[in-house]
């Protein structure tokens, strides 16, 4: 894997020039990206944990890639987000209540052991490759560019979470309980990713209907689940409601962590 | 190389014309390959120093990993996290530099978590603050910028040249921290003690990791004639300093010594006596963080280990499988 220095920095399409171009979002594009800017940014905190307590050294840094990524994904969307009420990406971040986030429940999830991150990522990756090509078409201009960049690094992300699917399912004896564990704890999560999205009513040809999502990912996460020798979980799915403030009790803590020091310094620059 | 049969057959001859070649590669400032006849002294000091090295980028991403999660800015967030993962790949560079001169990686990392090894003591210091992450990018890669450049002619080619790559991303992280440091003098009464709190902490610290001075030194002659070492400790915290002093200046900071003062004779910043009773304590192992910082690293380690047995079972089973198709 080619490592370079703070590659998301120095990229095209970014939180600062979608910051600075003077684009303002419409309010219900706004919200829509909101949602999609807090799937990214919860996923990056939680993947940000890893960093320095990976299982291997070229673990901390494909784990750091793929946070980074994914914070460069959140950071283009709540910026383009924060332009319809005159705010930036920060106070959408830091001065956001946990009832005012948006993300789904599955990225609030622990890390839990390296199989259940791994099994996290899986699904996350999937879903949001099937969002982000279907993204690439929407009318409005700024998400289709921001899905089109995020697009190639999800495509890594997807390989990374398959290979470590297939090393762990077909790996040892404990691995394998252990991937078949992981996939069991997080697959609660997965029905609410594909139902139905108060946030994109009414911006059709706009946002995506996620539930036009689901037949692919199903397609490719069975396949892929199939060739590590693991079972595709049958647990009933969770209540959801992460797109209306409806969250688990590992938001909370999360978030917590997260504003403590802009929230000590409110007004403050860093 | 010049020879007969016989002579190459016998080993001390051998040594002997390798000892030449080293010799002449020296006294030419060439680099020495691995693949070079090599003293084992100087073998040595360099697995040491390597793999110390190497440590140190690995250890020292715990103190600024301590506050990824709580970045008081997504910018800053990235910023931070992308240093941190630099820093994993300046270990994995120089535990790659380090290979080369015949010792293992698993060696080296056992030596790492089981406390026998040393890194950089500097990484015992905890991060208590925000600040924090300004003062280790502006003083602590600063010092190890000033240490780093010489090295980068270091006689040992796969060393030399694993510093270059570092040494470009440790001045992005010096300036970083510069950064850092000026968004807070320039931001509220409370940021800016803040900053003023934490390069108090860090100044000191920075200024020993050049190591004892000079006559409390006794490895570095040697490593001067072996054109590993380029210019003696205290040569390094003198340039140190210099540069500090006006920067310090921009960003309005106070450094914590009265004795800084300029000497028109000398053409340098004058600087007081450092705590080196200090400096020992926490080599020793008694700093603030020694012990939580091996055994953060060790845990990680052994919660690791399903993991990494799983990924090398899985690679002999395809291994086996192509062998056998
Ligand atoms: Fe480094
Ligand atoms: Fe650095």
């Amino acid at each position: 894997m080619s490592h370079t220095s703070n590659r998301t920095i120095s990229d095209a399409v970014t939180a600062e020039t979608i910051a600075t171009s003077g684009s303002i979002a419409p309010e219900a594009v706004a919200r829509y990206a909101i949602g999609l800017g807090d799937d990214a940014l919860i996923l990056a905190q939680r993947l940000g944990e890893w960093i320095a307590h990976a299982p291997e050294l070229e673990e901390d840094v494909a784990l750091g890639n793929i946070a980074l990524d994914q914070l460069g994904h959140a950071r283009s969307f709540l910026s383009y987000a924060s332009s319809a009420w005159e705010k930036t990406e920060d106070d959408l971040a830091y001065f956001r209540d946990e009832s005012e986030f948006r993300n789904r429940q599955l990225f609030e999830q622990p890390n839990g052991d390296f199989a259940q991150t791994i099994a996290r990522q899986l699904v996350a990756s999937l879903y949001f490759q099937a969002l982000y090509n279907a993204l690439c078409q929407s009318t409005d201009q700024t998400l289709a560019a921001i899905a089109a960049k995020a697009i190639k690094e999800v495509d890594y992300h997807v390989d990374h979470s398959v290979q470590w699917l297939m090393r762990l399912g077909l790996g040892t004896e404990f691995s394998r309980e252990r991937m078949q564990h992981g996939l069991n704890s997080v697959w609660a999560f997965v029905a609410e990713l594909f139902s139905n999205d108060p946030l994109t009513a009414n911006l059709e040809g706009i946002a995506v209907d996620p539930q036009t999502l689901q037949e692919e990912f199903d397609r490719l996460v069975k396949k892929a689940i199939a060739e590590a020798g693991l079972t595709v979980p049958t647990v009933p799915a969770a209540r959801g409601g992460g797109r209306a403030g409806i969250h688990t009790e590992f938001l909370g803590p999360l978030l917590a962590e997260m504003q403590v020091l802009a929230r000590a310094h409110p007004g403050a620059t860093w | 190389m010049s020879g007969t049969k016989t002579a190459i057959t016998d080993e001390s001859s051998l040594d002997e014309a390798g000892a030449a070649r080293f010799a002449e590669l020296l006294a030419n400032d060439q680099r020495v390959e691995p693949t070079d006849w090599m003293p084992e002294g100087y073998r040595k000091t360099l697995i040491r120093q390597i793999s110390q090295h190497a440590h140190s980028e690995i250890i020292g991403m715990q103190p600024e990993g301590n506050w990824i999660t709580r970045a008081p800015s997504l910018k800053r967030k990235a910023i931070l996290m992308a240093k941190v993962q630099d820093e994993a790949g300046h270990g994995l560079y120089l535990y790659s530099a380090a290979q080369t001169l015949g010792i293992d990686r698993e060696t080296m990392f056992e030596q790492l978590i089981t406390g026998a090894a040393k890194y950089s003591s500097i990484f015992n210091y905890p991060t208590p603050t925000w600040a924090d992450m300004g003062s280790i990018g502006w003083l602590v890669d600063g010092a190890a910028i000033c240490n780093q450049v010489p090295l980068c002619r270091a006689s040992y080619g796969p060393y030399g040249r694993a510093m270059v790559r570092i040494c470009k991303e440790e001045s992005f992280h010096q300036r970083q921290g510069f950064e850092i440091l000026l968004h807070l003098m320039r931001g509220t009464e409370a940021q800016r003690a803040m900053a003023q709190e934490s390069v108090n902490r860090w100044y000191a610290p920075a200024l020993m990791m050049f190591g004892p001075p000079d006559d409390d030194s006794p490895n570095s002659r040697q490593s001067m004639d072996w054109n590993i070492k380029r210019f003696s400790n205290d040569e390094l915290r003198q340039r140190f300093v210099d540069m500090l002093v006006p920067q310090a200046e921009i960003l309005g900071v106070t450094l914590p010594d009265p004795h800084i003062k300029w000497n028109e004779e000398r053409g340098h910043f004058d600087f007081g006596e450092l705590d080196w009773a200090e400096f020992h304590e926490v080599l020793a192992g008694n700093g603030p963080a020694n012990t939580i910082r091996v055994a953060r690293r060790r845990q990680a380690h052994e919660d690791g280990a399903w993991v990494r047995e799983a990924a090398r079972a899985y690679a002999d089973a395809r291994m086996t499988e192509k062998i056998a198709s």
